[in-house]
């Protein structure tokens, strides 16, 4: 009983393919990838409070745009449309590295990591070229209280991403390093459940931001 | 070089923090010196700054509210002397400086103190309620703590390099904007409790996931102690609500280092935004402390009346209840804001509404004493003081949850005494209470009760004349925060709230002293069997203080009040011990992750406030690295050899059976 009923201890052979794990929940602790996946699951949950906090403000701000331009005169669609391209393929090459890891196939995990790795960088550099074009033409974060809260929405989601690159790269070399250890292949999970979640949090962006935004 | 830090920042002209400051110091560096000498430092690396061992953490995170409550205190003790005098005149205290103190004094209490010594108690005790081994992500939960030690330091380096915010302890803007508040003050706060507050969250998670997750055999959700339920509560709402203060704080941020207008009075910036957001986290938080200590009430009183606790379904139900109102009330913190009667309606019902479970609460208090063989220790004194002093404090919130009433006492002196009375009335006794009734299980001791004792009637006698007036120079239109006043009525009350600062410093006194004879007394005080209170649930069903393990064997369960059943078996069929199989255990191993990372966090945190960006960087980096080099590692775990659990526990129950044979009737 014991091996069940430490949240710690725990042999090397859970994968993902453990199911049915929690049918048994009382008569001992869940194994510790339902641990740790849940503990993951909370973490994004506030972190999705934390965005609809930014959220809240840019909808309390919109229309604070003090004499400056307005959504429709700055946003262009065909960039986010692009961007929006991106995130979505790289959230597909991610399930697809999540399969490999899986399967434990080293050389597809390292390529659909890598797609997903190159897709991110592809959506950042959009971003921040849009970024810098709006501070070129006078639009920046401090001319108006519309565009400060837009700015920190669209960045915080910014940041998120680049930080989930920096954990792309980490698990990369991990896995090269190491292999599918049980330990790293939970890290995996918590990686695609985080990128995945700024897939949706994207998409609240797109719409709530961008489309909305443009037909004001 | 170094951004805005120069010899300036080091406030030469003013004697109090400086000399503050420079005792502080000099401690610190005598008990550095100290432990360096005698030869600790490594037993102190070893078995605590590295450990990832819930109850060391949880010990950590209780220290660390003791010793920011004498810091807190002291603001406190300054602000009622400063008042007391300040009739006609200055007083003391500069106002640049009196400002610094109380804005000082609410953050450090509510961050720093309650928070701290409240998670605290729930690392303890929670993974022993449960029976588990220890929390569901143990190097995190080290992290968490050392986050949140980060946040206390920089608000005390704040008191010798720079000052602090002026601003009161939420730094309400325009005031806390860069152009009236230009120095590092308001920055000191803003990372200090951008950094403790990653540390919260990491707190909250670890501990859903514990108790949700991981229990022995048999403790169903219905079958956890209170504790673990409020616990449950407390830190879903961390969950919740503390994403929303770091948000609201990174804006502040972004407004004040980067020019953006979320909260400026320019450029469409929403001032009333930042007391929505910060409230709808701020109200909240007031539970999130508050049901743990209801939580340890009910163990206590339950524990002392010999009875199980009166209502067990209705109070999950009130706790439930608590923990969703606790997120629609925030607008009773400014029905001046002006948003009409209709919202203001609206808020002040539930603001009432909210009373209810709480009344709940406390008739399953009283019925839980009804009746029962009520043993009058100190966390019992502590939790009857607690009850008659919430009803009060209680009563004066559904009085200001009326809008009207509360036009005529917003931001008065009457607000001060309300929130000073549910909050030391209900967290801090409830702190206390739990401190005493779980000492024994931490350190294997008692606390002296005589002095236990004492302290408690100072502080409750203390209390009562601290406070009181306070409701009374509300009344009489005394507003909050004044560093001077020439209205002759308010003195009277005002000298009297200091003589009860004073009380309270009595009792404070007699709580050190308590400490320092129960550690010289500690072998007359020694609990041998583990169970000095002849308690009901599962923590104190092993030794006291328990090993690394904390349960040799997982111990089954088949109803509430677990570990009274054990014993009722106990009593009779014998103790046994001949039908247990021991096996190895593995527990996870001590790392330095929480400490390190921490460090950096606090060079980050540093570099921040005082624009120091190269410094950042270097922090930023150290942080990550840390990281990566603790998922690098290969072994995790040690293993402890069956033989040695076996010892262990054999020790134990022997013990036991001792005790079980001088009772006789246990």
């Amino acid at each position: 009983m014991a091996d069940t009923t430490l949240g710690f201890a725990q042999g090397g052979s859970n994968n993902l393919r453990v199911r049915g794990a929690s049918v048994v929940a009382y008569s001992g602790s869940a194994p510790k990838r339902i641990v740790t996946g849940y503990g993951f699951w909370l973490f994004l949950l506030s972190d999705i409070v934390m965005f609809s906090c930014f959220f809240a403000s840019y909808a309390v701000l919109v229309g604070q745009t003090a004499g400056g331009p307005r959504g429709s005169q700055l946003f262009d669609l065909r960039n986010v449309a692009i961007e929006t391209g991106c995130l979505l393929v790289s959230s597909f090459t991610c399930g697809l590295a999540s399969i490999a890891a899986d399967m434990r196939n080293q050389r597809w995990f390292q390529i659909a990591m890598a797609v997903t790795c190159v897709l991110g960088l592809a959506f950042l550099a959009l971003e921040l070229r849009e970024f810098a074009d709006l501070i070129k033409r006078g639009a920046g974060p401090t001319r108006s209280a519309f565009l400060s809260s837009f700015f920190a929405l669209v960045g915080c989601h910014g940041a998120h991403v680049s930080a989930g690159i920096l954990w792309l790269l980490t698990m990369m070399a991990q896995v090269f390093a190491k292999g599918f250890r049980a330990d790293i292949q939970r890290r995996l999970l918590c990686f695609a459940l985080f990128w995945h979640a700024l897939d949706i949090i994207w998409v609240a962006v797109f719409s709530v931001v961008y489309l909305l935004g443009s037909a004001t | 070089m170094f951004g805005k830090l120069s010899w300036a920042a080091i406030p030469l002209s003013e004697p109090i923090p400086l000399v503050t400051g420079a005792v502080v110091m000099l401690a610190l560096l005598a008990i550095i010196a100290w432990v360096v000498i005698a030869g600790y430092l490594p037993y102190l690396w070893r078995e605590w700054i590295t450990s990832v061992d819930h109850k060391r953490i949880g010990v950590m995170y209780v220290l660390l509210a003791a010793v920011m409550l004498l810091r807190g205190f002291s603001d406190a003790i300054m602000m009622r002397a400063q008042q007391a005098l300040a009739f006609h005149s200055q007083g003391y205290l500069p106002p640049e400086h009196y400002n610094q103190i109380f804005s000082a004094h609410g953050t450090l209490m509510i961050f720093f103190v309650a928070m701290p010594f409240v998670i605290g108690l729930m690392n303890l005790v929670v993974p022993l309620q449960l029976g588990v081994r220890d929390v569901a992500f143990p190097t995190l939960n080290s992290v968490g703590f050392w986050l949140t030690a980060t946040g206390a330091l920089l608000v005390n380096v704040s008191l010798v390099v720079g000052e602090f915010a002026r601003t009161g302890w939420l730094p309400y803007p325009p005031l806390s904007e860069l152009t009236y508040s230009p120095g590092v003050g308001v920055d000191y706060y803003l990372w200090s409790l951008e950094i403790s507050g990653v540390g919260t969250l990491v707190a909250g998670i670890n501990l859903v996931t514990t108790i949700l997750k991981l229990h022995t055999t048999g403790m169903t959700y219905l079958r956890m102690p209170m504790f673990c339920w409020t616990a449950l509560a407390s830190n879903m709402m961390i969950i919740a609500a503390f994403p929303i203060l770091t948000a609201t704080l990174a804006m502040l941020i972004l407004d004040r280092y980067f020019g953006f207008h979320f909260f400026t009075n320019e450029a469409g910036g929403n001032v009333m935004m930042f007391m929505n957001l910060i409230w709808a986290w701020g109200h909240p938080e007031v539970y999130i402390l508050v049901l743990p200590a209801f939580g340890i009430y009910s163990e206590v009183v339950s524990t002392f009346s010999g009875k199980p606790l009166f209502g067990y379904r209705s109070m999950v139900l009130a706790t439930m209840a608590i923990c969703i109102i606790a997120f629609m009330v925030w607008l009773h913190h400014f029905f001046t804001m002006g948003a009409g009667p209709d919202v203001n309606a609206i808020f002040g019902i539930a603001s009432m509404i909210i009373a209810v479970p709480t009344g709940v609460k406390i008739y399953n208090w009283l019925f839980t004493m009804y009746g029962g063989r009520v043993r009058f220790t100190t966390p019992m004194l502590w939790s009857i003081g607690f009850m008659v002093t919430f009803i009060l404090g209680g009563l004066t919130g559904v009085l200001v949850a009326v809008p009207p009433a509360d036009f005529l006492l917003h931001n008065s002196l009457f607000l001060v005494a309300h929130f000073h009375n549910v909050i030391i009335g209900g967290v801090l006794f409830g702190a206390f209470a739990g401190y005493t009734y779980w000492f024994p299980k931490a350190f294997g001791f008692r606390l002296h009760e005589g002095l236990g004792k004492l302290a408690f009637w100072f502080w409750l006698i203390g209390f009562y004349v601290a406070f009181m007036p306070l409701y009374a120079v509300g009344f009489l239109g005394m507003t909050r925060r004044m560093q001077h006043y020439d209205v002759p009525e308010w003195r009277p009350w005002l000298i009297l709230a200091a003589a009860g600062a004073g009380l309270i410093l009595l009792g404070i006194i007699f709580q050190i002293a308590q400490l320092v004879v129960s550690i010289r007394h500690r072998e007359e005080l020694r609990d041998r069997t583990g169970d000095p209170w002849d308690g009901r649930s599962l923590e104190w069903a092993t030794a006291s203080p328990p090993p690394a393990f904390n349960f040799a064997i997982p111990p089954e369960v088949s109803g509430g009040d677990a570990y009274w059943a054990m014993k009722q078996r106990a009593r009779e069929s014998g103790l046994q011990n001949d039908g247990r199989t021991y096996k190895d255990i593995e527990m996870p191993r001590n790392s330095p992750t929480g400490f390190v990372c921490a460090f950096f966090a606090t060079i980050m945190g540093f570099a921040l406030i005082w624009h120091i960006w190269w410094m950042v960087l270097l922090g930023g980096i150290g942080a990550f690295a840390t990281f990566v080099a603790f998922a690098w590692r290969d072994h995790d775990e040690y293993v402890i050899p069956a033989a040695e659990v076996a010892r262990i526990d054999h020790a134990n129950l022997e013990q036991r059976r001792a005790a079980l044979s001088l009772a006789g009737s246990l």
